[in-house]
């Protein structure tokens, strides 16, 4: 080997005095999130490189290669696009839409109300009722929103995060309605709290009894839910705020090992709930980038959990992800070359082994996407799963001199990230000396700098320009009915239920959430007694408290 | 020496996209302003007692949540209210072009920014449009 390397050692030497003749055209060689890259990769950059302590194969540890032994040879990844908008009934019609054509998973999409755990007819929600997704008060909205649609044989993802624990116990109700068990069910929750003070920013409670939460979501699944996902560690959304590829990859599994270790230190055994976790990470425009992040979270993720948590079972040390391509990547300009952009960032994905895949539509900068926009979406993954051939083989970039690399360096960079955050005691800590805020707010701030003074071309917004252009796609438009007509449904629902039972229920949360019990039993009871969901967390808010951000930029 | 221009950069609605507002807030400063960032989940209200707290030339309401046709109306009616329709309003976010017509002719917002605006575009409007 050193022989070898010797070898090549001498002959790049020759290369470097040919190539330093030559003169390189203008601009800077640098992933999209600012990392440089050489122009050429050789084994000289992976020495050391051993192939069964760095990749070892498919399904086995650490999973570098992916967490299937067979992966798209078994069975392709699902097909998931994100939807949801208007009333319960409008994104009902949308799913059927969606599941006829051949999805093959549903992703829900909740408006800003139901995210922030207001009820239609507060005055905070006002204007924004069923503009960002599906508008939901009750379990009356999800009856609604799954009828005719059998939850015993559709897999259901759920963006959902403060309000987690109450929108999950509607969908169990749901269930109960349809004669389907809660251990039948099968699906996702986001339900990561650490990602919304550190990005995404829809935060309810104060982080210590949103931490609860979620730890009573971790052991009320193990228990009674056992095929779903109760959590999606997410860096997807610390990525849109600006961040780079690393800071994605590093925040995102230091929220990964402090979920873990809530979960550890509220009396639970890392092997009940580590194998229910999930993550999901964003595909942005830099094809190796991104395919170097998903191999190195596989491989970080394993060896921490193997060796730091002591898991002992397998399933345990899998990291198991979504992906969905980057909205931020996007241009509200010439927005048919998003067909494009999103259809490298999906084979991106894809060779980087990901579960799941949502792929944007052109139009979503600038409005919920049209169905023909979601179709040529889904159909791009169609092609790609059934006609480039990239399904084929299981993790056909590894051993590329240049991938392996930057896969080391991923890890490398992300390790060192790992350190900061211990230094400053913890993700929490972090947050609350906005650390991470910060981190991302600067990465946005120089990207922006590069596309303004063009040491970043973006196709159509700051070259290749069509002066003329004028914006030709059909926007979605969501009818301003929408909102009145759900404000009155959560009227009616509240003059025509046995508000005797809702208001004992809801006493026994308040009560519930001052000690210690696991609160889901008594979340589902409210939930039964068709309590609105702006009454649930009302009704916690007033024993947990609200969270304020300290705003900085 | 003129005064510096005063900049109320607001974060309306619900949701949590402050991206843009954060970018916007920080090229501001960098260009001479004096900026203040409300934070996120502002309601009207509190983003017009802030304006007129801190005395701003200018208010920059970004919206990305699609409430873009109740949120500006809302605010010029509430500055209107408490005699400070003197501030200028100005906005950015996902609008579409007909709704920026519609806020623009309604006069609830005197100009927006849409997506690939350069923070540059901004400082020159802001600079030509503010009497200091």
């Amino acid at each position: 080997m050193c022989n070898e390397n010797g070898g090549i050692r001498k002959e790049r030497q020759e290369w470097l005095a040919l190539r330093s003749q030559m003169k390189d055209r203008e601009g800077r060689f640098e992933t999209v999130s600012g990392m440089p890259v050489n122009d050429l990769y050789t084994p000289l950059d992976i020495e050391g490189f051993d192939y069964l302590r760095d990749l070892g194969f498919p399904g086995c540890y650490p999973f570098t290669r992916g967490v299937q032994g067979n992966m798209y040879r078994g069975r392709l990844w699902t097909m998931r696009q994100f939807a949801g908008f208007g009333t319960a009934k409008d994104s009902n019609e949308r799913y059927k839409y969606l599941l006829a054509r051949g999805q093959t998973g549903l992703s829900i999409a909740f408006d800003m109300p139901t995210i922030m755990g207001y009820d239609s007819d507060h005055p905070r929600s006002l204007g924004e009722v069923g503009r960002c997704g599906v508008a939901i008060d009750s379990l009356q909205d999800f009856e609604t929103l799954f009828d005719g649609i059998p939850m015993d044989q559709v897999s259901t993802s759920m963006t959902i995060n403060a309000p987690a624990s109450v929108i999950w116990a509607m969908y169990i109700a749901t269930g109960e309605k349809q004669g389907v068990r809660s251990e039948q069910l099968t699906g996702t929750i986001q339900n990561d709290i650490l990602k919304e003070y550190i990005a995404q920013k829809s935060w309810i409670f104060p982080p210590e009894p949103s931490m609860r939460l979620i730890t009573d979501i971790f052991e009320f699944g193990a228990k009674h839910v056992p095929r779903w996902n109760t959590i999606s560690i997410s860096g997807y959304h610390i990525r849109e705020a600006g961040s780079t590829a690393v800071q994605e990859l590093a925040f995102t599994l230091a929220d990964g090992f402090a979920y873990v270790e809530a979960g550890i230190k509220a009396g639970l055994d890392v092997d009940e709930f580590a194998p229910r976790l999930s993550f999901f990470f964003n595909a942005h425009i830099d094809f190796f980038e991104e395919i170097a992040k998903y191999r190195a979270a596989r491989r970080i993720w394993a060896r921490r959990m193997k060796e730091k948590y002591g898991a002992k079972n397998p399933r345990s040390w899998l990291l198991r992800f979504h992906t969905q391509t980057a909205g931020c990547s996007l241009t509200a300009q010439q927005p048919e070359n998003n067909i494009v952009r999103t259809a490298y960032e999906a084979l991106s994905a894809v060779l980087g082994g990901t579960q799941s895949l949502h792929t944007n539509s052109m139009d979503e900068v600038w409005a919920l996407p049209t169905e023909k926009a979601v179709q040529i979406a889904l159909r791009t993954q169609q092609i790609l799963a059934h006609e480039t051939g990239a399904a084929n083989v299981i993790d056909p970039l590894a051993g590329s001199y240049y991938v392996e690399a930057l896969t080391n360096k991923m890890e490398e960079e992300a390790e060192k990230y790992f350190e900061e955050i211990d230094r400053r005691g913890g993700v929490l800590a972090g947050i609350d000396q906005n650390f991470f805020q910060q981190e991302i707010a600067d990465a946005a701030y120089r990207y922006q700098q590069a596309l303004d003074s063009k040491q970043r071309i973006l196709v159509g917004v700051n070259e290749f320009i069509n002066p003329e252009e004028q914006l030709e796609i059909e926007i979605l438009k969501i009818d301003p009915q929408v909102e009145k007509e759900q404000v009155e449904r959560v009227r009616k629902l509240r003059r025509e239920r046995d508000n005797i039972r809702v208001n004992e229920t809801l006493d026994s949360l308040r009560r519930a959430c001052a000690g210690t019990e696991n609160l889901m039993p008594y979340i589902l009871e409210c939930v039964r007694a068709y309590a609105t969901e702006g009454e649930i967390i009302q009704t916690m808010k007033e024993v947990f408290g609200e969270y304020r951000e300290k705003p900085v930029f | 020496m003129a005064r510096r221009i005063r900049v109320l950069v607001a974060k309306p609605g619900l949701d949590g996209h402050d991206r843009g507002a954060r970018v916007i807030a920080r090229g501001l400063r960098d260009a001479g302003m004096e900026v203040v960032y409300t934070g996120l989940h502002q309601a009207p209200e509190q983003i017009v007692e802030a304006a007129i707290q801190e005395d701003v030339d200018v208010i920059g309401l970004s919206i990305l949540s699609g409430a873009h046709l109740t949120l500006f109306p809302r605010v010029n009616e509430l500055l209107k209210a408490r005699g400070a329709e003197d501030i200028i309003v100005i906005g950015g976010g996902t609008i579409p072009t007909d709704d920026v017509k519609a806020l623009k002719e309604g006069g609830w917002a005197k100009e927006l920014f849409t997506p690939g605006a350069t923070i540059e575009t901004i400082v020159q409007w802001i600079r030509e449009n503010v009497k200091v």
